[in-house]
């Protein structure tokens, strides 16, 4: 295990170093990448220039699910993220090196492309969650604290998680690659929102199936002492690293499943 | 003319190569579509209208622009900036026919296949669940008319983007920032309608209203006589004047132009 973390950390250090070295491109894409997530906020304050609140709540309780849903997105991103360009792997047949090396094929299909670009959006991410929480006055316990500081990392499992079984998908076939978008751009879009806005059916497919609500609705609630407009169970604003274990053993089987059926194209 | 046929019939190919991807696209516009008619059902909870559109308006507006997202091809098209940067654009320059042209013929040619693949199933699954607006014959007329002014629009503004890439090889930032206004300022991201007036109105006058706003706007019989004169007008304008600073450029890069290999 701390072999493979330090294995890790150098073919990530590699990468970090050699995308620095083209510092024009790098200063260029970044700046692109955090206006474009700069988007789905300015969207959030043109809403709140025609209501005061949305359903139940306010422009900052609002901010602070989008704070949540996009910091913890792009770290995914940043990690995992071009696991978008993975069935280009299938396609040409490159994925059989995967196979000899004496790692988890997982691991090395994500260790092999590190994006640190998309540091951007975490930046732009946490100025907004800086914002909110300002304006907000939440009454601060240690328990929230802890909530708060548990759900970002059981955040980015369950964005992870999504994202690894989307990438199966291109085991059967590789033009389907853009299917998981649905749930990836659209769950990080979808839980910057307050779930109780959604209609009952779409709330139970990316709220509970795929286990968006967890994301951020259910920690924040909990943070901002909040009573839940769906009244659901309290019990549910704890559960966020739960449902990300369970996401992350999910989409680790779904994975094995899917490495069993490669059939390689002959790279 | 002909030559122009031949090439959009490859545009339309091209896409219908991958009906996977096409599913899956058009998957993903559906789910965005039923995320995006809520959050804004969400506003009209205490507002009867905003900015001229009902809850209806809104709601039609959502998927409308969903089905033309790829119609019009907002999000990042990079195929002739990485023909610049592996010199495969020497070929294109080579050939006895403006490389502006053979593109816009291959986008026309893909557009309608977008249309009816990528945009007609969300909106027809939009359809069964919300109530839309429909247009009047008339109106639809001038949609499919607008519609047109638009990926022509957007084609000349991504032609130009693209052409960057003769100067900066490392494109990439500035595909993204390009898109990052189109997708802002055309109102795809959240209807110009919700703006602050003067914010809105500079959306209009730019070309990028033209792109989605507008078209909409149509089908929604918001514009009338006059008035639908006037926008169709100011797409075409915008329609010629972006192909021609495309024109510009191309002529400035091959001035200059310097091969990558290829």
């Amino acid at each position: 295990m701390v072999d493979t973390v330090l294995v890790w950390r150098r073919l990530v250090g590699a990468q970090i170093r050699s995308q620095l070295q083209y510092r024009l491109s790098f200063a260029l894409d970044a700046f692109g990448s955090f206006w474009i997530s700069f988007i789905d906020f300015i969207v959030i304050l043109v809403i709140f220039r025609n209501v005061p609140r949305l359903a139940e709540w306010s422009v900052h309780q609002v901010a602070f699910l989008y704070a949540l849903s996009s910091i913890t997105f792009a770290v995914t991103d940043m990690l995992i993220g071009q696991l978008d360009q993975f069935p280009q792997k299938i396609r040409d047949g490159t994925f059989d090196i995967v196979l000899v090396r004496p790692r988890g094929t997982l691991f090395q299909v994500i260790a092999s492309d590190f994006a640190l670009r998309r540091i951007a959006r975490v930046i732009q991410g946490a100025i907004v969650l800086v914002y909110a929480l300002s304006t907000l006055s939440v009454q601060w316990t240690v328990l929230r604290v802890v909530v708060l500081l548990v759900s970002l990392p059981s955040a980015v499992v369950i964005f992870s998680s999504i994202w690894v079984v989307g990438a199966c998908i291109a085991f059967w076939t590789t033009d389907g690659g853009e299917f998981t978008n649905a749930f990836t751009y659209g769950g990080t879009s979808m839980a910057q929102y307050p779930f109780d806005i959604y209609s009952t059916w779409l709330r139970r497919l990316l709220g509970f199936v795929i286990p968006l609500a967890f994301v951020c609705y259910f920690p924040a609630l909990y943070v901002l002492g909040k009573a839940d407009p769906l009244g659901l169970p309290r019990f549910l604003e704890f559960c966020s690293p739960a449902v990300a274990a369970a996401s992350a053993i999910v989409a680790g089987l779904a994975w094995r499943f899917a490495v069993r059926h490669y059939r390689s194209a002959g790279g | 003319m002909r030559l122009d046929w031949e090439i959009a019939k490859r545009g339309w190919r091209r896409y219908a190569a991958y009906p996977w991807a096409t599913a899956a696209g058009a998957f993903t516009n559906t789910i965005f579509g039923f995320l995006l008619a809520y959050i804004l059902l969400a506003v009209y909870r205490t507002r009867a209208e905003v900015g001229g559109f009902d809850a209806t308006d809104a709601v039609t507006y959502v998927w409308l622009s969903q089905s033309m997202i790829m119609t019009v091809y907002i999000f990042s098209w990079w195929e002739l900036a990485w023909r610049i940067r592996d010199g495969s654009i020497t070929t294109d320059l080579l050939r006895p026919l403006n490389p502006q042209r053979y593109w816009l013929a291959f986008d026309l040619g893909r557009a309608p296949y977008h249309l009816l693949f990528r945009g007609l199933p969300p909106f027809v699954l939009g359809a069964l669940v919300f109530e839309l607006r429909y247009p009047s014959p008339l109106d639809a007329l001038a949609f499919l008319l607008s519609l047109t002014f638009a990926v022509v629009i957007s084609f000349g503004f991504r032609f130009i983007y693209n052409s960057v890439a003769f100067w900066l090889l490392d494109f990439r930032g500035i595909v993204t920032l390009s898109t990052t206004v189109i997708v802002f300022f055309s109102g795809m991201a959240i209807p110009l309608r919700f703006m602050p007036t003067a914010l809105r109105d500079l959306c209009y006058a730019l070309p990028f209203g033209s792109v989605i706003q507008t078209p909409v706007d149509i089908w929604l019989g918001k514009r009338d006589g006059a008035a639908l004169a006037g926008v169709l007008a100011l797409q075409l304008f915008w329609a010629l004047a972006l192909l021609a600073i495309g024109q510009v450029v191309l002529q400035r890069a091959t001035r200059k132009v310097v091969v990558q290999g290829g």
